[in-house]
């Protein structure tokens, strides 16, 4: 190792790293999400996905869901400072293993093959709620429904079918049973 | 029909209700607008600066003596981005400013326009919140809010941006009442009984326990160091300071360690590293008081005072967080430490007896000593003779940063909070001139210094032109060694005496400067005459650079050394040999 002679520590014992789905209450205003995620980027965290949208549009509040990975210091320090933005009304988070919570995100397939194939596809997609929104006799869009890492091997296994196109959303998430966060 | 006023008109209506007195600002086409207006707001004043960074700083000055928030005005684009520093070392050190910025129209928004920044994209992490306000309808709402905000639960900066047809349109005003809400309300308290019951717990039961105190005491008001003064005597515990910290307890008290840190005291860091109860109230374990983390006061039960939850266990993990106003839960400490033993100081004597024998053989080391010399002026000395000679004044220091501002912060006591204005967060050269002149503003009729280094200084320099337009009589204290003085002595220990760039080999004669300006120039070149220059600066009742030249090589001790925990210091020129500072030790200064 170099000789370092910055004119800070070095760093210590890193902790262990967790995928952590963040749930942030806001007001829908401008400017809310980038003070949202500048609280990430500032830190230099990436954020794996995003999802954003208004849920109650009389008290002008938004949702945002966050997936990000960190140790768990780091994601209590990120949850500390969200709370104290002003537009911030609640901030939850869990782990991507927690039972008590669903997530789901949601994919749109194109693809561009001929009809034995595309029905090989849509037949394929069973599992995870397929809606067929555009067909054509070369192509067809499918909509599925599902876990990340599900569309992650979607997104692979169907190139075989001629996968030509993927647009997917970030994760949202929702506690099981009669829980209300 | 209720009277319509402008936006120009409402901006100066809001600070009107704010009880604000001076703003601090700079013109430009954008805020033209509110500068047409100034006129017709007598209870107002303006105080022109001739850099908007210097405007940020003055306004800084001006809040940390007084405990009002600082108002700072300025144009759009440069106007904003030249605030940008003072706003960011506020917001490191906990400094309430409202910031109100012009913008370009709103339909050139986006545009590129002429003198346009995306000012709230570029404040956004350095203010506690900003707006963009796009409606003359929300503007009256948002400038309280910000005052709101920048005063409540852990102060800092917020900027307004206006943009100038905002400023021109019409709308009503309704008079705002301020409700009652004192800073640091109840709002922010988190705290419990059982906390406070669990805390005095520790505290009897502590045979090595110490004070860390911070800048949070200062912000909680003058009746926050009250409280801790009679908390600190009715246990007997020691007490030792952060930077920001001081002037919260006396400094010249049996019972105050001095400061810690990377140049506290000897007896201060080794009390911090051997104690087994350590409270800190109001502090943020900064890593200049923490050195190497891992080692950071391995034995002791931790306590953190502090009203900023994200302040807990962000650096060091902590047994016992009270989040609350520190005024508020020092109170509730000392009503219950009355209320369950009374005469606690006492009866606890015997426990922490051999606590203080140990801090009486750290303390022996002097470690604040220094060589001095009869031909060349030590910077320590210098700073010894202004604290000797200016100590019964009520005096209000602010400083640059460098070691002159350690050596300050070593050798000038302080016994009231809000004297001592320092960028301890940011490190911010050329804060103390601008902080100097917005202290004067809040105390026309007491002595206001600035200890400074050449270099520093004349980083906002001009502001001289400022204290010399207002009468401001500031005395800027320059440690001239013609070097940066802490960069040389990283250099000297780290970097094989490589002093590369640290030395200016132009500077201005000061003294002529100072006449320039239309000030006072005096100039200290030995020892013996030092006193009766100093005398001759604090009689003079115009603003004054003193150009102190001390020695050029001297180093600031005792210093916490590379890669070594808080119990291994530096003690001075003859310590250090043995001392040296090794391979991957130099990662840590």
């Amino acid at each position: 190792m170099p000789k370092s002679k910055s004119a800070y520590s070095v760093a210590g014992k890193k902790g262990k790293l967790d995928t952590h789905i963040i749930v942030v209450w806001v007001d829908n205003e401008a400017g809310v999400l980038a003070r949202v995620v500048g609280l990430f980027s500032g830190r230099g965290y990436n954020i794996e996905s995003l999802a954003v949208a208004e849920v109650d549009s009389k008290l002008n509040i938004s949702r945002v869901t966050i997936v990000t990975t960190g140790s768990p210091e780091v994601i209590d320090q990120i949850k500390l400072q969200l709370k104290k933005l002003v537009p911030v009304h609640k901030v939850a988070s869990f782990k991507r293993e927690d039972k008590k919570v669903i997530f789901k995100e949601m994919a749109l397939f194109k693809f561009v093959s001929n009809s034995k194939k595309m029905k090989l596809a849509v037949k394929a997609c069973k599992k995870f709620n397929p809606v067929l929104l555009d067909e054509t006799n070369k192509s067809c869009v499918v909509q599925v429904t599902a876990l990340r890492r599900e569309i992650d091997k979607m997104a692979v296994n169907f190139k075989k079918y001629g996968l030509k196109s993927i647009s997917r959303t970030g994760a949202v998430a929702m506690t099981r049973g009669s829980d209300v966060l | 029909m209720p009277k319509l006023f402008t936006g120009a008109e409402i901006v100066f209506k809001c600070l009107e209700d704010q009880d604000v007195e001076y703003i601090f600002g700079y013109p430009g086409g954008a805020v033209l607008p509110i500068y047409d207006e100034l006129k017709n707001f007598q209870s107002i004043k303006h105080i022109l600066v001739r850099h908007e960074q210097g405007a940020g700083h003055a306004a800084e000055g001006y809040a940390r003596s007084s405990g009002k928030p600082g108002v700072v005005l300025v144009t759009s684009g440069p106007g904003a981005t030249n605030a940008v520093t003072a706003l960011t070392d506020a917001y490191m050190d906990s400094v309430p400013l409202v910031c109100i910025s012009g913008q370009v129209p709103t339909h050139l928004i986006g545009t590129d326009a002429f003198q346009e920044c995306d000012t709230t994209g570029i404040t956004r992490p350095c203010t506690k919140h900003n707006w963009l306000v796009k409606d003359i309808k929300d503007l009256q709402k948002v400038i309280h809010k910000a005052f709101e905000v920048a005063t409540t639960g852990r102060p800092g900066p917020v900027l307004v941006d206006i943009p100038k047809d905002i400023q021109f349109q019409k709308t009503k005003y309704t008079s705002f009442k301020k409700i009652n809400k004192k800073l640091n309300g109840n709002s922010h308290n988190y705290f419990n009984q059982k906390d406070i019951n669990q805390l005095i717990d520790l505290m009897k039961k502590s045979k090595r326990p110490i004070f860390y105190t911070g800048g949070g005491v200062i912000n909680s008001g003058p009746k926050a160091s009250e409280l801790l003064r009679d908390l600190v005597r009715s246990t007997g515990f020691p007490i030792t300071s952060t930077l920001q910290g001081l002037g919260c307890f006396p400094g010249d008290d049996d019972q105050f360690l001095g400061m810690l840190g990377m140049h506290g005291t000897y007896e201060a860091n080794n009390a911090m590293h051997d104690c087994d109860l350590m409270i800190n109230i109001g502090a943020r374990f900064d890593d200049r008081i923490t050195g190497k983390i891992d080692e950071f006061s391995p034995k002791s039960k931790k306590v953190h005072i502090d009203i900023d939850p994200s302040s807990i266990n962000k650096n060091v993990k902590v047994d016992l967080p009270i989040v609350g106003d520190v005024k508020q839960v020092i109170n509730s400490i000392i009503k219950n430490i009355k209320k369950t033993k009374p005469n606690f100081a006492n009866s606890n004597k015997q426990n922490i007896s051999k606590w203080w024998l140990q801090i009486d053989k750290w303390r022996q080391k002097k470690s604040l000593n220094y060589i001095n010399s009869d031909t060349s002026i030590k910077p320590q000395y210098a700073v010894q003779r202004l604290y000797e000679l200016t100590k019964g004044k009520d005096t209000y220091i602010t400083t640059e940063v460098g070691q002159h501002q350690m050596w300050a912060a070593q050798h000038y006591k302080f016994d009231k909070p809000n004297r001592w204005m320092t960028s301890g967060g940011l490190g911010t050269m050329g804060y103390g001139l601008p902080a100097a002149v917005g202290v004067q503003v809040a105390h026309p009729n007491k002595l206001v210094i600035d200890i400074a280094g050449e270099a520093s200084v004349l980083m906002t320099m001009q502001e001289m032109s400022t204290a010399v337009q207002y009468s401001l009589p500031i005395k800027i204290f320059i440690l001239n060694n013609e070097y940066m003085g802490m960069v040389r002595q990283w250099q000297e220990l780290l970097h094989d005496k490589n002093y590369s760039e640290s030395y200016t080999a132009a500077l201005p004669d000061f003294v002529k400067l100072a006449e320039a300006y239309g000030c006072v120039g005096i100039r200290a070149k030995t020892p013996d005459e030092l006193d009766d220059k100093i005398i001759e600066m604090l009689n003079t009742d115009r603003p004054v650079i003193f150009d102190c030249l001390v020695d050029k090589q001297e180093n600031c001790f005792p210093m916490i050394p590379s890669g070594k925990p808080h119990n291994q210091m530096i003690l001075g020129p003859e310590d250090e040999k043995d001392n040296k500072i090794t391979g991957k030790g130099k990662a840590l200064v």
